[in-house]
């Protein structure tokens, strides 16, 4: 277990900047999920923690102590690749033992650690296949076994999951957690999926175009997005936007979308004229027979043109006429593609980002 | 029943393409094996029957064998080759891998044209360096040594560059893994490349064997003491000023080729990837 911090880390391939100012401390026995889309910055920065890339500047440091000049291997993390980087050529117990041997441990500890690491991970009838005998599931068990077994200060994650199908990956999901709540060993995960993110993390980073959008715990990304692009980003499906001009004022406030329709803000208290972008969660959104919202709501009418029921529930793409929206309901309604449909929201769950700056209001 | 409709299958399956390409095959396999079945009708026949073109001799004999094994030099040369085989060979699957696992790992100031002037070598010409590697070897008075017979190939343009292709194609993340997991560099491409790569490292093997094993015109230059000469320059030596034997000749190149043939049956699975892999990476 080790605290870790990045201060002022940028990261130059040529004169393309890919990661910009990061800063961010880590805590002792903390799970931070890096998320982001693809080429945000977020495995650069796992592969400079890890000593796999160069700082171009800033300090990275582990326990207290500047690792910039530091080997991998004089770091004390383990690290688990996407694609699990096992050796083919070596049976599980010498891909879990491997990074033992390179400490060369006695013999007899290596093996008792092997088989607890393989313990843990329910891998003892399988220490004796080869890489290309194990399912994807297995090989991310061994893939984790060599991390553990090594027992480091800090594990790294590079996508883990990411190469595994959809049932599989929520199950190594769960493992992946019960597997830190048992070890509490400070864990940087870099992952793209924002439900992974959500489900494992303590906090996580967004970091979007090589900088930090916001850093929060699961809850406050969702609740209070620092940014629309956080707000776009967590969530699924994603937030809906409306973008227009601030109208009125008081209990006459409007918001004047860029096609034409008003969408009634009552009681928002944004200056008249700012441009602004609207955002609510399609799980906020409730079916309403009446155009007409109840106080400290607002309403949003559209024409459903997709309709997929998904079992428990049934999500509902629409056109508001200010750009597509999706809505989801639980309840007994049939719906026609075509249909028009009204949405009430509650005003406390809408969300007001500055048009040019992409910030929250 | 089912015989008869795989026959059926079979016969099915043989296209007119098919048949020209196998008629090719056969009529290449005809014309690279005669001369060998000639080499060893040959090495059973007396001096005065070599130049008739039959296959099965007269009278065959033994006595070629036994006079080449009895009173030559001939298990010296073997012996002769073998080392300088082996040796040449151990050296450029050392040297060739570790410099081509560079060239595709690390990252460093002017890799790409220190890949270039390696990869340029290919294209000089062996009888270009001669006379150089000659002139070195008798300033560093390497003439009738093993040294000087094998210190051409000890590390090989060609084995770079096959080596090369073949480390890059390794993921880096197996590299960066060990990296993490504790081990130097050169542990790493000893414990994790190399056995990656064996394959190619087969290939390079059976090339250079064979090409050292069969080697003529250095040894040739370089030796001048019949006790260092490898088999090509020893069977050479039967030459005689004013006469060939034949006999004596085809005989020692039945028994040369014993080894190779050994290793290629031994090998036969490797060598065919190899020409294959060789084919596709080079």
């Amino acid at each position: 277990m080790a605290e870790v911090s990045l201060q002022g880390v940028h990261k130059l391939f040529g004169s393309v900047t890919a990661v910009e100012d990061f800063n961010l401390s880590i805590g002792s026995s903390e799970f931070v999920v890096f998320v982001g889309p693809s080429g945000c910055g977020k495995s650069t920065t796992l592969r400079m923690l890890a000593g796999l890339e160069d700082v171009s500047s800033g300090v990275i440091s582990i326990d207290g102590k500047p690792v910039n000049n530091v080997h991998p291997k004089d770091r004390d993390i383990a690290m688990v690749f996407q694609n699990y980087a096992l050796y083919p050529h070596l049976n599980v117990f010498d891909n879990i033992s491997f990074g033992l041997r390179a400490k060369r441990l006695p013999k007899d500890e290596i093996t008792t650690r092997t088989n607890e690491a393989a313990d843990i991970l329910g891998l003892d009838e399988l220490l004796k296949r080869r890489p290309g005998e194990l399912s994807g599931g297995q090989k991310q068990r061994v893939a984790m076994g060599r991390a553990i077994v090594r027992k480091p200060k800090v594990f790294l994650f590079d996508e883990p999951l990411s190469n595994l199908d959809a049932k599989l990956r929520h199950k190594m999901r769960a493992e992946m957690k019960l597997l830190h709540q048992r070890v509490q060993t400070t864990t940087v995960y870099v992952t793209h999926d924002q439900v992974e993110a959500m489900t494992l993390a303590d906090r996580i980073v967004i970091m979007n175009l090589g900088r930090i959008e916001q850093v929060g715990t699961p809850d406050e990304v969702y609740k209070h997005p620092a940014s629309q692009f956080v707000a776009s980003f967590i969530g699924s499906p994603a937030m809906n936007f409306a973008t227009g001009t601030i109208t009125g004022t008081g209990s006459k406030a409007a918001l004047k979308t860029d096609s034409g329709e008003g969408i009634s803000l009552a009681g928002c208290d944004i200056a008249e004229g700012r441009r602004i972008q609207l955002g609510f969660r399609p799980e906020h959104m409730m079916l309403a027979k009446a155009a007409k919202p109840a106080s400290g709501h607002i309403s949003i009418g559209a024409h459903i043109t997709v309709i997929e029921p998904m079992g428990h529930e049934t999500v509902l793409t629409c056109d508001a006429g200010f750009g597509e929206i999706v809505g989801k309901y639980e309840g007994e309604d049939r719906f026609t593609p075509g249909d028009a449909a009204n949405f009430h929201i509650r005003a406390d769950r809408l969300h007001y980002f500055d048009l040019d700056t992409g910030l929250r209001i | 029943m089912s015989d008869v409709n795989a026959t059926m299958a079979r016969l099915e399956r043989a296209r007119p393409g098919k048949v020209i390409l196998w008629t090719l095959l056969f009529l290449g396999g005809v014309v690279m094996i005669t001369p060998i079945v000639f080499m060893a009708a040959t090495s059973f026949k007396t001096g005065q029957e070599v130049f008739e073109l039959s296959i099965i001799p007269d009278r065959p004999t033994l006595e070629n064998y036994l006079f080449i094994l009895q009173e030559s030099k001939f298990m010296r040369w073997m012996l002769n080759s073998l080392w300088v085989a082996t040796f040449s060979t151990a050296s450029v699957l050392f040297f060739d891998s570790l410099v081509g696992y560079t060239l595709a790992k690390f990252d460093f100031r002017g890799r790409q044209i220190v890949f270039i002037a390696i990869l340029s070598t290919l294209m000089i010409p062996t009888e270009m360096l001669i006379i150089p590697w000659y002139m070195m070897s008798r300033s560093f008075g390497w003439i009738d040594t093993y040294w000087g017979i094998a210190f051409p190939g000890l590390m090989t343009g060609f084995g770079t560059f096959l080596m090369r292709q073949f480390f890059m194609s390794l993921p880096d993340e197996l590299i960066e893994a060990a990296r993490i997991d504790g081990w130097s560099e050169f542990a790493i491409w000893w414990r994790i490349a190399m056995p990656l790569v064996i394959p190619a490292l087969s290939a390079l093997a059976i090339f250079h064997f064979l090409g050292n094993w069969t080697a003529f015109i250095w040894p040739l230059i370089v030796t001048n003491d019949p006790d260092i000469y490898t088999i090509p320059v020893g069977i050479a030596s039967f030459n005689g000023e004013f006469q060939m034997d034949w006999e004596i000749v085809m005989t020692a190149s039945c028994l040369a080729t014993l080894p190779t043939l050994l290793v290629f049956l031994l090998l036969q699975k490797f060598i065919i990837r190899g020409i294959m892999l060789a084919g596709l990476k080079g």
